[in-house]
């Protein structure tokens, strides 16, 4: 139930973002999602992209340092208190959200956000108990 | 003033003929006490006998910061350590400094020497000397400590940092001489500015400056602000520390060795020629009258000149000319004596770091500061910024805590580090002195 995500290295200087987007445009990749997390002089870009390979390969030929890292995609219900109840549930098991971010799509009425968590397999198997979907990997990507 | 009229104005036969005496005698002593000089003598097949004059001193092969290196801690000490009685250490190549040792007459030496600097810059007894060189193991806050009261003026052990409460202290105190490195004299200005303290204000008549390279430009620029007369102090801790050669005030222009305690020579660097007077090329010297540490011909990788033209203050000492450069790649940063192998080693002692970095040194207002960017592998990567944000702080602490140096550590993008021909640009240097 695994999302595999894939984060790129950048400076933070003009025109880092543009490059990336233009590199996974001529790769033909598609963006599901992202998010970039910033200091005053790096940011970390996180990316769900619809071909994890290629968008790698791509951004390695052109100098990028790029990881792997496996997240959780849940969906969250579109109304006040949707979040909370999944924070709840992680928060009450002592386990700790390094950093979450949403997709544009909805999944029906649902919304649906990234999660990453750690111990991973605990907090699938802890959110399967209360009832939330955990969306799986090729699912997201196709989104 | 000129403080020892006996030494400092000697005709030069005279010195000569003293030079010689005291050079044969540390030939001699360091041959019966230091194995690595000794070794190096039979290597080249001299004996102390051969040295007979001034001359003979080419034959005796040069001392380098690496000799040091490998006869570290006290491999080169030429007497028991019941004899020394102080150490001072500055930055070596690599992770370890340069040890160096004094008895108690290298101390009264340089004291002595260093109260003849003192004097020569402007200090007298009277005087009030302010000094913001750093204690510790660093030469230069002891060494001008002890010149000043061997002088017998009033020193103010201030060392350096601590800024806005040194200018409190010059306002109660009314210090009359500076002694700091010329960036840090500048610091002070802009500082005291900030605060609302103008200089004219202040008593200061006279600053001595040194430890750090500066260029007649910084000199006005110093005289200006801070409203005093600013001369330059040269020293290095293996030959004794500040102290080893002065600008009188009187002309400023050059640094008179003092030759009764240490021999000059300018080299090619390439091919350890000794050059003619005038000739700019490395600076090497020899201590006559050391007896803890003696070296013999060591290379300082300064690179100056030397002028044997009499000087208006009737010194007949030779003046070496201002130092414009450095045959390797040491920088010194706030006084602070760094080479860019020491931050590798540091770098190189965590795990996920790569081997590409550059130290980037900016002078920003009037202080230095040392950027060192490091380049990001996926070894280092994370996709957590706290982890990335660890890491600086953990590469910046051990910068600190090995070298003495504050640096800003910069995670750059792979390939950012210029490459010239596959060899990296591993310093960029865009102070202007």
């Amino acid at each position: 139930m695994h999302v595999e995500q894939i984060s790129v290295f950048l400076e933070n200087k003009a025109g880092r973002l543009a490059e990336v987007a233009a590199i996974l445009a001529e790769a033909d990749v598609n963006i599901r999602a992202l998010a970039l997390a910033d200091t005053s002089d790096f940011g970390v870009l996180r990316l769900i992209v619809n071909d994890n390979q290629k968008a790698i390969q791509a951004l390695k030929n052109r100098g990028f340092t790029v990881s792997k890292t496996d997240v959780v995609a849940a969906e969250v219900e579109d109304r006040p208190g949707g979040l909370n109840r999944i924070l709840d549930i992680l928060n009450r098991a002592g386990i700790n959200v390094e950093y979450m971010y949403a997709f544009v799509q909805h999944t029906g009425k649902n919304a649906v956000m990234i999660f990453r968590i750690d111990p991973i397999d605990e907090a699938i198997k802890l959110l399967q108990k209360n009832n939330i979907t955990v969306i799986e990997g090729s699912k997201v990507y196709a989104m | 003033m000129i403080l020892d009229i006996g030494f400092e104005t000697m005709p030069r036969e005279d010195l000569e003929a003293i030079v010689l005496r005291r050079l044969k005698a540390t030939i001699d002593r360091v041959y019966a006490n230091v194995p690595f000089y000794r070794k190096k003598f039979e290597e080249n097949h001299i004996t102390p006998n051969d040295i007979k004059s001034l001359e003979d001193l080419k034959q005796i092969p040069f001392t380098t910061k690496e000799d040091l290196r490998d006869n570290y801690p006290f491999g080169m000490f030429a007497v028991p350590m019941d004899n020394v009685v102080r150490i001072h250490a500055s930055s070596g190549t690599t992770g370890k400094p340069t040890v160096v040792g004094y008895t108690a007459r290298d101390i009264n030496t340089w004291a002595e020497l260093m109260a003849r600097a003192l004097a020569a810059g402007g200090a007298t007894r009277g005087d009030i000397i302010h000094n913001a060189y750093g204690y510790g193991l660093f030469t230069g806050g002891l060494g001008t400590h002890y010149g000043a009261e061997k002088l017998g003026a009033s020193v103010i052990p201030v060392s350096g940092g601590n800024t806005k409460r040194q200018i409190i202290i010059m306002k109660d105190f009314g210090p009359t001489i500076l002694t700091a490195t010329p960036s840090y004299a500048l610091y002070l200005a802009e500082v005291a500015e900030e605060m609302g303290v103008s200089f004219k204000d202040l008593k200061f008549k006279f600053g001595i400056f040194g430890a750090e390279p500066w260029s007649e430009k910084m000199r006005e620029e110093i005289e200006r602000k801070l409203n005093l007369t600013a001369v330059d102090i040269y020293g290095l801790s293996e030959v004794m520390g500040p102290g080893v050669a002065i600008e009188c005030h009187e002309a400023k222009k050059g640094l008179h060795i003092f030759e009764d305690h240490f021999i000059p020579e300018i080299i090619n660097p390439a091919t350890g020629e000794v050059l003619p007077y005038g000739e700019t090329g490395e600076l090497v010297f020899t201590t006559i009258t050391k007896e803890a540490f003696p070296v013999i011909r060591y290379r300082t990788r300064d690179i100056t000149s030397l002028n044997p033209e009499p000087c208006i203050c009737g010194r007949t000492l030779i003046r070496m000319n201002k130092v414009s450069g450095r045959t390797d790649d040491m920088l010194i940063i706030r006084g602070v004596n760094v080479f860019p192998s020491q931050i590798e080693s540091v770098l190189m002692e965590i795990d996920e770091v790569e081997p590409h970095y550059q130290l980037v040194v900016d002078r920003k207002g009037k202080l230095d500061t040392l950027t060192v960017l490091v380049e990001v592998g996926e070894r280092l990567f994370s996709d957590e910024v706290k982890v990335l944000q660890n890491l600086e702080r953990k590469i910046a602490k051990n910068i600190k805590d090995y070298l003495g140096v504050s640096a800003k550590v910069k995670l750059v993008e792979p390939k950012v580090i210029a490459r010239s021909q596959g060899k990296a640009v591993r310093v960029i240097d865009n102070r202007k002195i």
